[in-house]
């Protein structure tokens, strides 16, 4: 744990302008980071009304001081195992922007972790994984110390329309 | 920088929209010869100010345009000028004019001139012509004419074979109008008869000039003045399209031979604005599209801002007591006194929630106003006279209903007009007034806006509308329908009775189309005809589209909500009632009528309902005349609801049209029975063909 501060704050100090912040979290013992200037705020779990015929991995829509926000379950929607929702469990508000629109949505994740600067040159291509369907998703991988961190495309996760949800879009 | 000047720019589009909204109306309140001092000086303030704005934000194209029609109206509000039916007309169409630069504009495009430079021809020809009864009149419209292009005016001249007996010479003439400004000429001489029969008294040459000119027309006209009964004159002004110039000369006619010189003016007077119409209207939809993200803004009054403030005040002061309360112990004296407390911060809330609703609240003459202009204008193309009664014009309604409100209305009001009324022939022939009546009517009922599009024609001709219906294959040949089932018929797509297509209505863009913009604001629109008599459309309308009258039901662990305006009732079902029609559709037998029921956890994919039907309710609902049971576990409360956009964040989700916060803070959604009506995968194809199958399919199960 101190050697990650030292590192976290090596990493603040070199400050580098190309350097972007993280807001990291965990899913199925994987550490994924999204821009934390995408990050509106962070709650802890509560139910949610559900939406008709949505796909499975949205969840619902949740009350945000008087917004709807839909609620997106980032483990269903890249195809890990679901597991009970329990007091670590979070749901990250985001707002991304998509088609000229920008919209407020949620994702439940397993917990929160970490706030990291990381340069995006430093952030590897995705290796050839052109099966999987999770592989949009990703903008890069990127080694902090020991650990490698996820760097997710966030646009591409919540843009529901794509063809991964064909089933859903009615209109 | 930028920034500024285009909020600039939004309080001028909008006053400018609005001067021009008072300059029509006025305008239309105009009879020439009585005319009103005050009612030209509201439509030369109105003008004046769009010059104004427009020459302040570098829209030189309009402020060129809008000093003409100023000077003008400045001549007739000074007496200088008789007002004539022309003028109004003209300035009719300038007020069009400029609404379709403006709106170009606000688009940020480049506005079409075209009109603009035509119509301001017309306008110079005005001011030019000889009927300004003073010489003040002519240097009151200098600036207008030194501003201006000079007019290029092709004139034919065709003088008569004797034209030399007369004693004129068209040499001199044509040296006149050398003088005017820049000529050319073209001799024409394919009349020239071979020498040996050519009459040397005679006069076989005629001539086409093209004068360029500051001057007007009348000049033109004064040099052939003497020899006008001698030849055939036609001055017409050349570039760009035009409509019948208004100063057509009448010695035009004679250029048609003379049988049918009537009939071809007519024809060529009807057909040219129509093309123009098309012309333009693509390009003006255009700019009304771009022009949609700009943001809209309301003009409200000051005395709904006041009691605004006057509430929230009441609102601190209700709330500074209830923290004073909460500061002190609490006894029963203060469990009394908080209670007090909250029913009045509860008054407070409800009052300050109608107040802020009533802001978004308009009268409805703000669509109202277009239909005189409209009526008054479809009325001289049809030949039909018209009088149109607007009624309730203070009744008020949501600023985003009326907006979409608009466009249906004129196509009823139009459908009226076209097929409704008779010719006034027609009219005398069945003893009634020559003069028909449409009346607009608007009225408030329960929490909806009623509004009544009457008219005192024909009425709805069942027979046709069947007829019609047949070849369509909507109905059949025997099917059995009353009249209000064959009314219904003319909402159905696809369907119109107008035997030609005019461009009144009949462009098959129908009332189905009516319908469903109606239908988008939650509303309904029904008609009712008695032949001979007038036919009624009736629009229904909830008065806001923000919040709604909700009745909560509960499927499995789900509550959500229903229109309450579209609940007709609800029930237990007996179960000896229900039939299986197939294909897992139930129907219920209710009184007279088959009542499909829907099982909304089906249709949404919730388990844990219950399902077995003498356990649960059946909420019939009506959308567009056509039953259905919504079937539900239970009945909660009834309550209004603040409509929130589930698409804001998330996407178009069938069956719901939006959702709500509940007291509690959580989440519910909102029926939309129509989509429901679709998911659940029932056919309802105008009513007609699934009630003829529930019918048959009845008659084999009983």
């Amino acid at each position: 744990m101190t050697e990650h501060t030292k590192l976290n704050q090596q990493l603040v100090l070199d400050t580098e302008s190309d350097e972007k912040q993280f807001l990291t979290f965990m899913m199925d013992q994987e550490e994924y980071g999204i821009d934390i200037l995408a990050v509106q705020e962070i709650r802890g779990w509560e139910p949610v009304t559900v939406i008709p015929n949505s796909p499975s991995y949205v969840k619902g829509a949740m009350n945000l001081r008087g917004t709807i926000v839909p609620i997106i379950d980032l483990r269903q929607r890249f195809g890990i195992t679901h597991i009970d929702y329990g007091p670590l469990t979070v749901v990250i508000v985001v707002s991304v922007k998509l088609k000229e629109q920008t919209k407020l949505m949620g994702i439940v994740v397993d917990a929160v972790s970490d706030v990291y600067s990381i340069s995006e040159e430093k952030a590897k291509d995705v290796p050839d994984f052109q099966d999987s369907e999770n592989a949009q998703f990703v903008h890069g991988l990127v080694n902090v110390g020991e650990k490698m961190v996820v760097l997710l495309n966030l646009k591409k996760v919540l843009d529901l329309h794509d063809k991964s949800s064909v089933k859903s879009s009615g209109g | 920088m930028s920034i500024d000047l285009s909020q600039f720019f939004d309080v001028f589009f909008e006053e400018s929209f609005e001067g021009l909204d008072a300059m029509e109306s006025e305008l239309l309140s105009l009879e020439p010869g009585k005319e009103d001092q005050e009612t030209i000086n509201t439509i030369f303030r109105a003008a004046h100010s769009i010059k104004g704005g427009s020459g302040t934000f570098g829209f030189t194209a309009v402020s060129d345009f809008t000093h003409v029609l100023e000077t003008l109206l400045d001549q007739i509000r000074n007496g200088e000028r008789q007002l004539t039916a022309e003028h109004v007309n003209l300035l009719l169409k300038a007020v069009d004019c400029l609404r379709a630069m403006l709106t170009a504009l606000q688009a940020q495009q480049e506005p079409e001139q075209e009109e603009a430079n035509e119509l301001k021809l017309r306008f110079e020809a005005i001011l030019n012509g000889d009927n300004a009864s003073s010489s003040q009149a002519e240097e009151v419209s200098e600036p207008g004419e030194s501003s201006s292009l000079p007019i290029t005016f092709q004139i034919d001249f065709k003088p008569l074979p004797y034209l030399f007996k007369t004693g004129n010479e068209p040499l001199f003439m044509i040296a006149e109008l050398a003088e005017l400004g820049e000529l050319e000429t073209q001799v024409l001489h394919d009349e020239l008869p071979k020498f040996k029969q050519l009459n040397p008294e005679d006069c076989y040459l005629y001539w086409r000039f093209f004068l360029t000119t500051t001057r007007g027309e009348s000049a033109i006209r004064e040099i052939f003045e003497w020899v006008e009964d001698d030849a055939e004159i036609t001055i017409v002004q050349c570039g760009g399209l035009f409509e019948e110039p208004a100063s057509e000369p009448s010695e035009s006619d004679t250029q048609h031979p003379p049988g049918e010189p009537e009939s071809q003016a007519d024809s060529s007077a009807l057909t040219k604005p129509v093309q123009e119409i098309k012309k333009e209207s693509p390009q003006v939809k255009d700019a009304r599209k771009n022009a949609d993200p700009s943001t809209t803004s309301i003009r409200v009054g000051i005395d709904k801002v006041d009691s605004l403030i006057n509430m929230v005040g009441e609102l601190v002061i209700t709330q500074a007591m209830l923290s004073q309360i909460g500061e002190q112990e609490i006894t029963e004296s203060s469990i009394a006194a908080l209670q007090e407390g909250l029913a009045q911060l509860a008054h407070n809330t409800r009052d300050l929630q109608e107040n802020v609703m009533r802001i978004r609240m308009l009268p409805i003459s703000f669509v109202f106003s277009r239909f005189p202009r409209l009526v008054r204008d479809i009325s001289q193309k049809l030949n039909k006279q018209v009088e149109l009664k607007l009624i309730g014009e203070q009744t008020e309604l949501d600023k985003t209903v009326m907006e979409k409100l608009s466009d249906p209305m004129v196509h009823l009001v139009r459908n009226s007009l076209d097929h409704g009324l008779e010719t006034p022939e027609q009219r005398i022939a069945q003893g009634k007034d020559p003069v028909g009546t449409v009346t607009l009517n608007a009225f408030h009922q329960g929490g909806n806006i009623v509004i009544e599009i009457m008219d005192d024609g024909k009425g709805l001709d069942t027979e046709k509308i069947r007829n019609k219906a047949v070849q369509n294959g909507l109905i059949q040949e025997m099917d059995e329908l009353t009249v209000d089932e064959i009314n219904e018929l003319i909402f159905m797509p696809g369907f119109s009775t107008a035997d030609n297509v005019s461009e009144i209505s009949g462009r098959g863009v129908g009332m189905d189309v009516v319908r469903k913009n109606i239908q988008a604001l939650n509303g309904s629109v029904e008609v009712s005809s008695e032949a001979g008599v007038g036919s009624t459309f009736t629009i229904r309308l909830p008065l806001t589209l923000a919040i709604l009258d909700g009745q909560l039901v509960q499927v499995a662990d789900h509550t959500y909500i229903i229109p309450l305006i579209s609940i007709v009732e609800s029930l237990q079902i007996d179960i000896a009632k229900v039939s299986n029609v197939g294909k897992g559709l139930q129907v219920l037998r209710l009184r007279d009528e088959y009542i499909p029921i829907l099982r909304l956890y089906d249709i949404f994919n919730h388990r844990g309902a219950r399902e077995e039907l003498d356990k649960t309710l059946l909420v019939v609902v009506e959308n567009d005349n056509y039953k259905v049971g919504i079937l539900v576990d239970d009945l909660l409360a009834q309550q209004q609801v603040v409509i929130k956009s589930l698409e804001a964040n998330y996407q178009r989700v069938d069956g719901i049209s939006g959702a709500t916060i509940l007291g509690d803070g959580t989440v519910s959604l909102i029926i939309d029975i129509s989509g429901l009506i679709k998911l659940s995968g029932l056919r309802r194809p105008g009513s007609s063909e699934l009630l003829v199958d529930l019918k048959a399919d009845e008659a084999v199960t009983a």
